[in-house]
């Protein structure tokens, strides 16, 4: 069980390193090599699920210690991985939408000629994100945590040549930087105060070694780190421009997975963040504003992958809410975060798809009537939309219901405050989401009309369905997006199977649970209903008209960056151009003037040298004459 | 005999060399100032030995005529190579190793 345990994250590993140091003698075979190692670990990952199935309850976690990784007398952390309930689920998400992505990739970058680097990277996304979940020690956790930010970085900007791709990379990179300041510094409390970073210890020490402040600080610290890796306010805006990454990534890494490790670290810290109500409070809100700030950002995005990367934002507000609201929210939060693994990334893998159809075009006014010529991709596309919106019975129906749920059985005011943010963040993502339905697949065919982008020269585009290795993959995740949701909810499968990690809770139902679902639905059907009457009863404009204020602050990612650059970017570089002119007017002044004032002084000096030895030796004279008068007088003195 | 006379006699002589050094130009002249006020130095030294019944300054007073001899050796050289180069022994003329 142990190597087994190894192999999960070390078989993309090597794929990655042989990939990467195997250079162009692995070009030709590289990508199916990949594929090979994710379906692999996909395969362990299965058998792994099964044995475990087949154990008691509370036998269910296995781990092992591979080397002894930081051996100091003080502080001792082994490399340990392990497998539980939790992480399990998450290894097989990664794994399989993995698998798929690679598939899809294999059709997708086909002419790519940096092909083998872009699997190389996917490989070592893969593993960073494997040893993320199945670290046994918060350690472990930070290198995965790391190794998928690098991943990232290295994806984003993959077309690095393009600017604006290779500026997207650098900005998620620093914007990531900020949350993992939160964890690096989670982590120095975690050895200064327990002297353990290992997960048994530190939640072993809250409520003694730790006191209330200490954990409160940690709890908030680690929601920091959760706010930068899941694009959550304030360090939201880097997922916008991720989307410069090819299609496949954003799939996987910025839909499905990377984005949900901030979920992963919240329900894993669990814990901490039950004894510290304040910290809790926080991810709730966190969570509540990124909801609603999300799906508006969502509803004026015209590019289609920013349009779903707001609603990735906007759907990981949602588990992270529900992960805030403890034993009660992390069953749903983690069933939210599988479920939209697969509708997120089945509507990613569409959006690549069309994007593949239509020359690379993003813009959905330059779309319309797609389904006509890409029937695959438009019925996949549509299920995982009904997902999205949470039409029952399609997968996001269960686990968002079950996060409305949650945030009422809060009760009080905090219950109405995130019941209501939740209901309406329901709706808005059913208005958002028809839309980019309608435009991208409704409606009349707009993508051969002529006034605009006249620097593409060839005007025409002819649209067609991809080929198998892509269509296959979006099946598979429509399937999912159909019945994931069922399989996990019905009977509580997910919450009794996550029970050993999360542990128990048995809802309230403050409200009813029919009463509930009707109002989500006829929220989400007013949604849908705006959207239709907006958009598919009348012509889109192939120029965004200018809109309200609302949708021009929208448009701009609700002014996230202006804040960004207000609050960080510009105070920054006033205190770099400070220190710069400190540095040149102070430092270099200084230095400047003594060494000026040293050459004028020796340029007068060195006029003695007139080289008449006359001049010298009355110098010598005047020497010897002065050394005798001290001498005779300090002589005489004494 | 007032030994002081002896060191008013060095001091006279010294003092004529080292006016020497300072006002002549002709080095040959200039270099027997300078063998003048070694001498008035030796005087000087076996006056005040004498007196003080002590060997050490008549020591000293043959060091400096051994470094006087090997002195006048280099001393010597250099002139005679300048005054080949140059036909002259002034040391005005000798101005160059300056700045």
């Amino acid at each position: 069980m142990g190597t087994s345990v190894a192999l999960l994250p070390g078989l993309p590993l090597l794929g990655a390193a042989a990939h990467l140091l195997g250079g162009r003698r692995t070009d030709r075979w590289g990508h199916v090599v990949a594929t090979a190692v994710v379906f692999a670990s996909f395969g362990l990952a299965v058998a792994a699920f099964v044995t475990m199935l087949g154990r008691p309850i509370d036998e269910r976690r296995v781990g092992a210690v591979l080397f002894s990784w930081v051996p100091a007398p003080e502080l001792s952390v082994d490399f340990g991985l392990a497998l539980d309930p939790l992480s399990i689920c998450f290894v097989l998400l990664i794994t399989g939408v993995g698998g798929l992505v690679h598939v899809y990739s294999m059709a997708y970058m086909r002419d790519d000629p940096h092909r083998r680097r872009f699997f190389a990277y996917l490989n070592l996304f893969v593993a960073a994100m494997l040893v993320l979940v199945m670290a046994d020690n918060f350690l472990g956790l930070y290198l995965g945590w790391e190794g998928v930010g690098l991943a990232s970085y290295l994806l984003i900007g993959f077309w690095s040549h393009k600017p604006s791709a290779a500026t997207a990379a650098r900005k998620a990179f620093v914007v990531n930087r900020v949350g993992d300041i939160g964890l690096a510094v989670a982590l120095m409390i975690m050895v200064a105060e327990v002297g353990s970073v290992s997960y048994d210890a530190v939640f072993a020490a809250v409520g003694t070694e730790l006191g209330q402040g200490t954990t409160t600080a940690l709890g908030l610290l680690l929601l920091l780190a959760a706010c930068g890796k899941s694009a959550q306010v304030p360090l939201q805006s880097w997922l916008g421009d991720a989307m410069e990454g090819p299609t496949p990534v954003s799939a996987l890494i910025h839909a499905a997975t990377m984005v949900t490790a901030g979920v992963y670290l919240i329900v894993r810290s669990g814990a901490i963040f039950e004894a510290a109500p304040a910290a809790q409070t926080a991810v709730v809100a966190v969570g509540a504003v990124t909801l609603l700030v999300g799906a508006i950002i969502g509803c004026a995005k015209d590019d289609i992958k920013k349009a779903l990367a707001a609603s990735t934002m906007s759907q990981i507000g949602y588990m992270v809410l529900a992960a805030g609201l403890g034993p009660a929210g992390y069953a749903v939060a983690i069933m939210h975060l599988l479920t939209h693994g697969f509708f997120k990334a089945g509507l990613f893998l569409g959006a690549g798809s069309v994007m593949h159809a239509m020359n690379d075009e993003t813009d959905m006014r330059r779309y319309g009537g797609l389904a006509r010529v890409l029937p695959v991709t438009a019925v996949t596309f549509g299920l995982a939309y009904l997902a999205i919106i949470g039409v029952p019975p399609f997968a996001g129906f269960w686990s968002k219901d079950g996060i409305i749920e949650a945030a009422l059985d809060e009760g009080g005011v905090r219950g109405v405050l995130l019941g209501a943010a939740t209901v309406l963040g329901a709706g808005i993502t059913a208005f958002y989401m028809t839309r980019v339905m309608i435009l991208t697949f409704g409606g009349r065919a707009r993508w051969n009309a002529d006034e605009v982008h006249p620097h593409e020269a060839p005007a025409s585009v002819h649209p067609h369905e991809a080929p198998a290795s892509m269509t296959a993959p979006m099946v598979i995740l429509a399937i999912g997006s159909v019945g994931a949701g069922a399989v996990l909810a019905v009977g509580d499968r997910l919450s009794e199977w996550l029970a050993p990690v999360v542990g128990e809770h048995e809802p309230a139902h403050l409200v009813p649970v029919w009463m509930v679902t009707t109002v989500v639905l006829l929220t989400v059907a007013v949604g849908v209903g705006l959207a239709v009457r907006q958009y598919a009863r009348r012509d889109v404009p192939l120029v965004a008209p200018t809109g309200s204020r609302l949708t021009r602050a929208a448009r701009r990612d609700l002014y996230g960056d202006d804040l960004n650059e207000a609050i960080a970017m510009r105070p920054g570089q006033r205190l770099t151009a400070g220190i710069v002119r400190l540095d040149e007017v102070g430092v270099d002044g200084a230095v400047g003037a003594v060494a000026t004032t040293v050459r004028a002084a020796s340029d007068r000096l060195r006029l003695l040298q007139n080289g008449f030895v006359r001049t010298y030796a009355l110098s010598m004279f005047g020497g010897a004459v002065l050394v005798l008068a001290v001498t005779l007088a300090l002589g005489s003195g004494s | 005999m007032n030994p002081d006379h002896y060191l008013y006699l060095a001091a006279a002589l010294f003092t004529i060399g080292a006016s020497g050094v300072l006002l002549r130009r002709n080095a040959i002249v200039v270099f027997m100032c300078v063998e003048l006020m070694l001498n008035a130095a030796n005087l000087a030294f076996v006056t005040v030995a004498r007196t003080r019944s002590e060997v050490d300054g008549q020591v000293f007073a043959f060091f400096t005529m051994v470094v006087a001899a090997a002195e006048v050796v280099v001393g010597l050289a250099i002139i005679m190579a300048i005054f080949r180069s140059r036909r002259s022994v002034s040391v005005d003329d000798d101005s160059l190793l300056k700045f």
